[in-house]
């Protein structure tokens, strides 16, 4: 990697203040952004570690009953901690990378990176979860933008994320063989007033809510309320570990799953 | 009952105490005084023309010590190629040069253009991006098939064509296969690929390159499989650096599986660097630089006729390989597909008449050579794959199929001029029959079924030839070098033993199993030997340790000496007991004489060696030390039966292994343990290309899977508990442990057992498949149950 400055500040404010220097990056966790410096795809002026403020860690209940989590919360917390209220949730972050990932990587760091393979953003936008940053709430329906995009400005810090909590939900991944990312992820969450499914993995936009599979849940909550139903190919990655229409058969067979699933 | 000590014994690995405890010693543990290190600057397109290298920017940052580029090696050899195969026309094949850095071309992305050495790896990297490297970018050839067509773009300018050789064999038998074709009562033809392997060892390569100014002495410190073949190699070929001024140290080395045999540019270019700044130089691959500088392995693209019989007898058998050498002959690639690969097409059967044609290709991708197993994988996947698919058409049972033509008589002298010395096919695939609770299939079968999965079975045989080799035999086929292997068995005064071992252990345990052979022999504690290994100036010159040769070779030089041992120890215990040497008995470490209860213990044997004041002077030299060296007089056939069942998830294409038995016959056996541990990794690694790996390239030459993001390596979650047995055996007739290799066995027999399965299970839902090419990655076997 290439050199840069370093700084770990206690507080939002300060790190805001931090990351106002021109190509200054935040830093929170690092599973994607350490091992692209070490190939020196990036090259930042400044890291800004966000893993020494200590508001920006753990997890509780607010008021309104969602989980808020901490956006420096590494996934093994929330798979052990949230398991009881919202098992869905603590199994998806579980099951990210391996042990040393789910120790390093953050909830925050995952939906700022916003990969088009990343399991969180699933849970995040089935979830109709909020993204609480530094200025503002944003609906997650409004958060994710595409692949890699997101509805952050510079320097804009996730410093909370909060979590409605469904009845019912599941999260259903097909690994890639290679890198064990979501070939295709899909997070099925049933609430009162409806269903929503969040797809990642297989779309060219990023993770995204299947309308169709929507409205045939929020109607009949069974995995044959899906029958029939499908996705076209056209704006579905198409690589070495699958076609486009392969994601899209993916997409249909793991929602049915995820109903099945669902608890 | 299983013996606690000696042959026989599953004594615990005594190497991996160190390993455990971070106290091994890899080519990254050394540092030398003063080192510097250097960043290869390598190509970033497929193919091009190299205009201009521009250094002057990059040579004025700090720390630079001097850049190098391919005209620093305007007076020095190329890499030189091991092995030469004559083709079908009776000429050499052709044979380009192999700079050490390129000159004029890069040829494939990571072809090392420039070469930075700085006080550290990272001025080192930083000036490498300084570099200006102009590059006519030039079409790229990365099909075989399209390589070989008159207008493709040549890989080397110089040579007539992208055709390396166009190899048949036994090319006199050409005829006759086809006369035999013309009379078969039934052909099965299968079209199938190979596909390219990334060796991927834990351990990535390293070289340090050391000179002494004081004495003229180099020496390389380097991750290799075989310390001696590099220093003559690179001594004799490329520097110019007599022996006895070059040491070649292979330490702790974490895994070869093939791709550490080769000599390799980076070696060459630390050793002549470090004479050139008398300073040593360092360089330590990372993992990136690795996928597209580790030689590959496999890819090939073959098409197999099987002819039969109105019996079902095998009459013939025919193939046609194109063979990928990449885009330089990196050190024994040649060899792979042609005396590795076509010696082995009669497997396990009685196929009277065979032609195999192989053309080996060179296109703008890294040089392909050996990978476990090398060649005889490629054979045995493309024979055991079409005799399913004959059963299948035929309407036989595929074991039963496989049976009806098994070798049975042995000596048996193959129509592809090896004799299997022994064996018992039929035993084998009883063993496997039993291990693997066949007779249970078909209520496994509707267990999945109730689950909503599909589940087939696999079965298939294998034989390899390994144990390499006899060099006279080799030599008529083409190799540059002799294949023997040598021992200094040192008796120590107080009688513990320092066995120097040409072999090479990265990862096979020889520290543990060599010892027990030779404290078998003499009857001593296991703990009293120790084996030296890995270092040109402490051992013997050996060939190291490739082709499942190191016991079955390596091994017989130890045993060869420790006789020599053995007979002088006699010689001296019979002056000491004042007897007859004729009478001396040597056990459980006492010499005694015949019918007396007078012994002398080994070490008092040992200590007249050395302190001889009561020693026949006059008629033997002092001193316990003596060396062998063994060629061996054919290669050994260890062979077995493998069955393998899948489920695949109808839904998704996802194949799981179920169950993998592997029944093996290895001969004789001196730890069991080590040897199944063995047949674990070959099957993980087989199980591994059959599902998972696979190197990619596009059509302009850059690598799809240039890491663990795309190249997908098995872990243990997608393996089984296997059921290995070896207990079926017939001892190796020509060596003396009677011996077979055991290290290649899983790679070669696991592959087509897996894709059998995944065939059989989707032909018993009614899928019209045939085959499917490897990796059987969910998508693959997604779309073809979609008839794509």
């Amino acid at each position: 990697m290439y050199a840069f400055d370093f700084e770990k500040p206690s507080t939002i404010a300060e790190a805001v203040a931090a990351l106002k220097d021109e190509d200054a990056q935040a830093l929170s966790g690092g599973q994607t952004l350490l091992p692209t410096l070490k190939q020196r795809l990036a090259s930042p002026s400044k890291l800004v570690s966000l893993g020494g403020i200590a508001e920006m860690q753990g997890i509780c209940h607010n008021d309104a009953g969602q989980i808020c989590i901490g956006a420096a919360t590494p996934h093994a917390r929330v798979a052990a901690e949230v398991a009881g209220d919202y098992p869905a949730l603590a199994a998806l972050a579980g099951g990210i990378g391996d042990p040393a990932v789910r120790n390093r990587g953050t909830i925050g760091g995952s939906l700022a990176n916003n990969d088009p393979s990343a399991c969180y953003p699933s849970a995040a936008l089935a979830s109709g979860a909020v993204i609480v940053t530094n200025a503002r709430q944003i609906a997650a329906d409004e958060y994710f933008q595409g692949m890699f995009a997101t509805a952050l400005d510079e320097g804009e810090i996730i410093t909370e994320v909060r979590f409605p909590v469904p009845q019912s939900a599941a999260y259903v991944k097909f690994e890639q063989p290679a890198s064990r990312f979501a070939l295709v992820g899909v997070f099925v969450a049933r609430f009162a007033d409806g269903v929503r499914v969040a797809v990642t993995g297989a779309s060219e936009n990023g993770v995204f809510r299947w309308a169709e599979a929507e409205a045939a849940l929020s109607a009949n909550f069974a995995a044959d309320a899906l029958d029939g139903l499908s996705l076209p190919a056209d704006g579905m990655i198409a690589d070495l570990h699958g076609s486009a229409a392969y994601r899209a058969h993916l997409v249909a067979v793991l929602t049915k799953r995820a109903v099945a699933n669902a608890s | 009952m299983p013996k606690d000590s000696g042959i026989g014994a599953s004594s615990k690995r005594r190497e991996d105490v160190r390993f455990l405890t971070g106290a091994g010693n890899y080519t990254d543990d050394i540092n030398v005084h003063g080192q510097a290190y250097v960043h290869f600057l390598r190509s970033d397109v497929a193919h091009g023309r190299i205009v201009s290298i521009d250094t002057s920017d990059a040579a004025a940052m700090p720390g630079v010590v001097r850049i190098f580029t391919g005209d620093d090696f305007a007076g020095v050899g190329g890499l030189p190629c091991g092995w030469q195969v004559t083709d079908r026309f009776g000429q050499p094949m052709q044979e380009p040069a192999h700079p050490v850095l390129a000159q004029g071309k890069v040829r494939h992305v990571g072809d090392p253009i420039a070469a930075v050495v700085a006080d550290s790896p990272e001025q080192a990297r930083d000036a490498a991006e300084a570099i200006a490297v102009e590059i006519e970018e030039l079409p790229a050839v990365v099909d075989m098939k399209a390589a070989l067509s008159a207008d493709a773009p040549k890989v080397h300018d110089d040579l007539t064509s992208n055709l390396c050789y166009d190899w048949g064999f036994v090319e006199e038998n050409k005829d006759a296969v086809a006369a035999a074709f013309e009379k078969a009562a039934h052909v099965t033809t299968l079209e199938l690929v190979n596909q390219r392997l990334v060796a991927n060892p834990m351990e990535p390569r390293v070289a340090v390159g050391d000179y002494s100014r004081a004495t003229d002495e180099s020496t390389l410190y380097t991750t290799s499989q075989n310390p001696h073949v590099i220093r003559l190699l690179m001594g004799a070929f490329v520097l110019g650096i007599p022996e006895h001024k070059l040491r070649v140290v292979a330490p702790d080395v974490g895994g070869g599986f093939g791709t550490k045999i080769f000599h390799y540019a980076e070696e060459a270019f630390c050793t002549f660097a470090a004479r050139q700044l008398a300073r040593a130089v360092k360089w330590t691959s990372s993992r990136s630089e690795a996928f597209m500088s580790d030689a590959h392995g496999r890819d090939h693209v073959t098409k197999i006729e099987l002819a039969l019989d109105a019996d079902n007898n095998f009459t013939a058998l025919r193939t046609e390989t194109y063979a990928n050498m990449g885009a330089y002959l990196s050190t024994f690639a040649p060899s792979v597909p042609t005396w590795l690969h076509g010696t082995l097409m009669a497997g396990n059967y009685k196929t009277p008449l065979i032609y195999v044609n192989v053309k080996a290709v060179f296109t703008n991708t890294v040089p392909v050579d050996a990978y476990r197993g090398a060649g005889r994988p490629e054979a045995t996947y493309q024979l055991e794959r079409v005799i399913d698919k004959a059963a299948r058409e035929l309407g036989v049972d595929p074991i039963a199929l496989r049976r009806q033509n098994f070798i049975t008589q042995f000596p048996y002298a193959t129509p592809v001029a090896v004799e299997y010395d022994t064996g018992d096919y039929h035993a084998t695939m009883d063993k496997l029959e039993e291990i693997a609770d066949l007779a249970g299939f078909e209520a496994r079968l509707a267990e999945s079924k109730a689950r909503g999965k599909l589940r087939g079975l696999g079965v298939n045989c294998y034989i390899e030839a390994c144990g390499i080799a006899p060099s006279n035999l080799v030599g008529q086929l083409g190799a540059r070098a002799g294949l023997y292997e040598s021992a200094t068995v040192r008796v120590n005064a107080t009688g513990s033993i320092s066995v120097m071992t040409g072999s090479h252990s990265h990862g096979q345990g020889h520290e543990t199993a060599f010892p027990q052979v030779v404290a078998d022999m003499l009857g001593i504690d296991e703990s009293m030997v120790e084996i030296v290994h890995g270092d040109t100036a402490r051992t013997p010159m050996g060939m190291g340790t490739y082709g499942s040769r190191s016991l079955a070779v390596g091994g017989s030089a130890m045993v060869k000496a420790t006789n020599k041992i053995i007979a002088k120890a006699k010689k001296i215990a019979a002056h000491l007991l004042e007897a007859s040497e004729a009478d001396i008995e040597l056990k459980d470490g006492q010499f005694s004489v015949a019918g007396t209860d007078k012994s002398v213990a080994w070490g008092d044997v040992t200590l007249a060696a050395y302190v001889p004041h009561n020693y026949p002077l006059e008629d033997m030299e002092p001193g316990l030390e003596e060396t062998a060296f063994y060629d061996p007089s054919n290669f050994t056939y260890p062979s077995g039966a493998y069955a393998c069942e899948v489920e695949v998830d109808p839904d998704t294409g996802r194949v799981t292994v179920e169950r993998f038995a592997a029944a093996d016959d290895f001969g004789n056996i001196v730890n069991p343990m080590i040897v199944s541990g063995q047949v674990h990794g070959g099957l993980a690694q087989g199980i591994g290309q059959a599902l998972l790996e696979g190197a990619a390239y596009d059509e302009n030459g850059q690598l799809l899977t240039g890491s663990y993001m795309d190249y997908a390596m098995p872990r243990a979650s997608d393996l089984p508990f296997y059921t290995v047995d070896h207990s079926c055996s017939t001892p190796c007739t020509h060596n003396p442990l009677g011996v077979k290799g055991c290290g290649e066995a899983g790679a070669i027999g696991s592959p087509p057992a897996v894709v059998n399965a995944v065939v059989d299970a989707l032909r018993r839902q009614g899928h019209d498949i045939t085959h499917i090419d490897m990796p059987l990655s969910p998508s693959r076997v997604w779309a073809a149950m979609q008839g794509e």
